[in-house]
């Protein structure tokens, strides 16, 4: 069976941007991970620090006193207070831990001869680089002594020579031999570069800017003398000869003013190709060494408060190791994570959406053993807030639908997840609750009211209430459809069992003479709108706008409320205006939470809750303490969920058909409740609005169970019919023991995949369940 | 995975049988999911054989082992 579409997950992945490197390290012509480095300064291991420095930079002594740090020009910082001195921070790092500097050569098989022409900054970060890589390395200067440069360019204030021959001795321990005074010339002859070429296995050129007309003749030149080169792969005319190129700085200027980091960036360009030359490898393929260039990475610096920089207190000496450590702490680090600090789900697994991407894909992938992300997949409420949120609008629930696809295409979908959300919906599509019917009287239908299966369930008043209303306002006939929208089934992955509840639904909507949609559930009008597409869907909102508000309204509740928008009309603007309108009609006055396109899941979303419920309450639980009003929403789970965790809600049409003194403080009807209530309903609507005779379907035994006990049966997904049905199957004889001590029976019953432990006492006519419990595996006395 | 599930199994001592009123006992006991099927050893009626799994068991260890077995 057809696993994830591996180039569509690889296109995920790479929308996320995390693992770009920050500004600081693409500015770099070395990359050096200056967050890291910074990391640990914070932290006070300066020595840690320097070993990240080290790793990058050949010269750090040197570099930590003239280096021109294009990463502080880059620095996000810049924003929020000024630039981090990154430098600055590199030189006190270097005076705390040059000491404990390292180095030393790969052992190599197969070592090679290397002359390394040119012995400035670029030709000695190449001599450095093919030497910690084990290879025999000879520089050849012309001056008195390698880094002339340095010693007469920069100010012994500056750069202090004993930095330089700090650097330089490395450079010997290292092996590297370095012949002074020997100028190289083309022909033959000691210096002559023929010989050199014959003597060596690679020659590599290091000249600086400066024209070489002293080479011609053994390599080509260029018109004005200086080496003809590719600069990709910095190859010359002679195959075993190779040049450092002129970098590029800043990014995209030909050839900016000298940089010693720039040309360290030279030297180790050409010596990669080197290396690559001695190896027989391609010079070009999977090359990507850019230099100095601009972040991708996404950083929200509105988030961060300006800081000032630390300013050092003796400014001729640098940073104290505390001022470093001041300064360092400047840094944010550069992050993205914003749908990770928005997501409660994102955030509980520790990562980032590239990573659980890359680990999704590889559960998809394994053959045997532990798919140890099921788990994680089913977690997320396919909510979009993420997607909303991202730069690169990545969304985690498509990546979780396609893997979840995938899994249950597989059968490894684990059952325990979406047995229950998809019994429930089993049962809110069979014959027991769902209907549909033309209005009562009717024979044709213009319009069509689809409440949804869940506003039905919660508060089956409303859905009666609406449908009295429509027909009053609607012209041509209201027919009335109870029935699921198949979200659960889309959610699950089921992607053949969301086909049949959609092929059914096309079916009604058919016999009903395809008439106008009207809905009053977020989740249903997106549903119908993507997987129907002939069908005209309308929100119940936008509908009452047009056609007038109902009459009657609630004594408010005291105080302003904050508005909730279900997750599923996220985007659907004229049914958030509606609302927002209506509430107003009714006298309510409103307030904004994040805003409909920053809304949170309930946590019903994707199925999160049942497989997940310790992630989904914390989505709830974080979503509820964002204002302490009252919450208004328009959906019959967002409301039922908040109350669920303790938050007064109301949903609009309390406002609007009040019942009861205090609407906000209803609470959760839970399952079973909705399964009562939906059985309810339909007898008594088709009782009273078409009079059919069907009587209300009682309960079989009297059960009395008490709100804490409902509550645990609740947070269990246990149902009152699965607690009935165990009693009832134990006092009809079936197996259950006597806890003598509690004084209870104990009876256990199995019903599908399921087997229903129940705790209970006679009492009177009926029985007090005490508890209840349940599990997947079956257990059977092994025969003897 | 371990062949027993001692953790939590309760203490069938408080437990009689209702048909056959006798007190359950530790007993060699068949456990399937997924159509995998191992030995464990769990309270249960020495006469007619009716297995008893406590509360801390259903939600504690034996939930753990189904959850493993849905991951393989
Ligand atoms: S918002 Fe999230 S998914 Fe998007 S780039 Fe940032 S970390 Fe990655
Ligand atoms: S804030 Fe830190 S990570 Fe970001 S660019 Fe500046 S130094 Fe680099
Ligand atoms: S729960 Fe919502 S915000 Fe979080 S990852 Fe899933 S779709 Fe994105
Ligand atoms: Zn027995």
């Amino acid at each position: 069976m057809q696993g994830m579409d591996g180039d569509q997950v690889k296109a995920w992945e790479a929308r996320c941007i995390e693992e770009q490197l920050p500004a600081c390290a693409a500015a770099c012509p070395l990359h050096l991970d200056a967050r890291a480095m910074l990391e640990k300064v914070k932290a006070g291991d300066l020595v840690a620090a320097f070993a990240i420095y080290a790793r990058v930079i050949p010269f750090p002594a040197i570099v930590s006193h003239i280096c021109d740090h294009p990463c502080e020009t880059a620095c996000r910082r810049a924003e929020a207070g000024g630039a981090l001195r990154i430098g600055a921070i590199e030189r006190a790092i270097v005076e705390d831990a040059y000491p404990t500097l390292k180095r030393s050569a790969q052992r190599n098989r197969k070592p090679k001869r290397i002359a390394v022409i040119g012995g400035g900054l670029a030709g000695l970060t190449a001599a450095y680089d093919l030497a910690v890589k084990g290879h025999a390395v000879t520089v050849y200067e012309g001056d008195a002594r390698p880094l002339e440069r340095l010693y007469h360019d920069y100010d012994a204030a500056v750069l202090p020579p004993s930095a330089i021959d700090a650097d330089l001795g490395q450079l010997s321990a290292l092996g590297i031999d370095i012949r002074c005074r020997a100028r190289v010339t083309s022909g033959r002859g000691p210096l002559g570069l023929d010989d050199l070429i014959d003597a060596h296995d690679a020659v590599l050129l290091a000249p600086g800017r400066g024209p070489v007309p002293n080479l011609a003749g053994s390599i080509r030149l260029t018109i004005d003398n200086r080496v003809y080169m590719d600069a990709d792969s910095c190859a010359t005319s002679h195959p075993k000869v190779f040049a450092s190129p002129l970098h590029k700085m800043p990014p995209g200027v030909e050839v900016g003013p000298y940089s010693p980091v720039g040309a360290m960036y030279d030297g180790r360009k050409a010596a990669l190709s080197v290396d690559r030359f001695l190896q027989g490898a391609s010079l070009t393929a999977n090359r990507v060494d850019d230099g100095s260039g601009d972040s991708c990475l996404y950083v929200n610096v509105a988030r961060h408060d300006p800081v000032a920089i630390v300013e050092p207190s003796a400014p001729d000496q640098g940073y104290s190791r505390t001022e470093a450590i001041a300064e360092a702490a400047r840094c944010f680090p550069c992050e993205c994570k914003e749908c990770v600090r928005a997501c409660e789900f994102l955030k509980s697994y520790g990562l980032y959406p590239k990573r659980y991407i890359r680990e999704i894909y590889n559960n998809d992938g394994i053959i045997m053993g532990n798919r140890k992300s099921n788990k994680m997949i089913d977690s997320c409420s396919m909510c979009g807030l993420c997607a909303d949120i991202c730069p690169n609008d990545l969304s985690m629930g498509d990546v979780v639908l396609e893997a979840r696809r995938s899994m249950v295409r597989r059968g490894h979908m684990p059952p325990s997840h979406h047995d229950f959300a998809l019994r429930d919906m089993a049962f809110a599509r069979s014959d027991e609750v769902a209907f549909a019917r033309p209005a009562p009287g009717a024979t044709t239908s213009a319009y069509l009211f689809f409440p949804g299966c869940q506003l039905t369930a919660s508060s089956p008043q409303h859905s009666a209430e609406i449908y009295a209303y429509l027909r009053e306002r609607l012209p041509g006939g209201v027919a009335f459809v109870q029935d699921c929208c198949g979200a659960p089934a889309h959610w699950a992955g089921r992607e053949e069992l969301h086909g049949e509840v959609n092929a059914a639904l096309t079916a009604r909507w058919e016999a009903l003479g395809r008439p106008e949609v009207i809905t009053a559930c977020a989740s249903c009008l997106k549903m119908l709108g993507a997987f129907q597409p002939e069908m005209t869907v309308r929100s119940l909102w936008t509908v009452m706008e047009e056609k007038g508000w109902p009459t009657g309204a609630a004594p408010l509740p005291s105080g302003a409320l904050a508005i909730h928008d279900p997750c599923t009309g996220r985007y659907a603007k004229d049914v958030q205006s509606a609302v927002r309108t209506f509430a107003g009609h009714l006298g309510a006055e409103v307030r904004e939470l994040s805003g409909a396109e920053r809304t949170t899941c309930c946590g019903f979303g994707g199925l999160a809750q049942f497989a997940n419920a310790e992630v989904t309450d914390k989505i709830v639980d974080r979503r509820i303490t964002e204002d302490s009003a009252d919450y208004l929403t328009y959906c019959a789970m967002c409301r039922d969920n908040f109350a669920r965790r303790g938050k007064r809600a109301l949903h609009i049409l309390d406002l609007a058909f009040p019942a009861g003194a205090d609407p906000a403080a209803r609470p959760d009807p839970g399952f079973s409740r909705r399964r009562d209530n939906r059985l309810a309903f339909r007898a008594r609507m088709l009782t009273d609005l078409w009079g059919e005779t069907v009587t209300e379907p009682a309960p079989d035994l009297a059960l009395t169970i008490a709100d804490d006990v409902r509550a645990d049966m609740e947070r269990k997904l246990i149902l009152v019919e699965d607690v009935a049905r165990t009693v009832a199957a134990a006092e009809a004889g079936s197996p259950r023991f006597r806890n003598v001590a509690k004084g209870v029976t104990v009876a256990s019953h199995r019903h599908g995949s399921l087997t229903t432990w129940v705790e209970y006492t006679a009492a009177g006519d009926g029985f007090v369940v005490h508890r209840a419990w349940s599990h997947r595996m079956q257990v059977e006395a092994r025969p003897s | 995975m371990s062949n027993t599930i001692p953790e939590g199994a309760g203490n069938p001592a408080d437990l009689l049988c209702f048909a056959c009123d006798v007190p359950l006992e530790m007993g060699k006991v068949e456990a399937t999911y997924l159509g995998q099927k191992f030995p464990v050893d769990l309270p249960r009626c020495p006469k007619c054989g009716f297995v008893y799994v406590s509360e801390d068991l259903a939600l504690g260890k034996m939930l753990r082992v189904e959850q493993a077995l849905e991951d393989k």
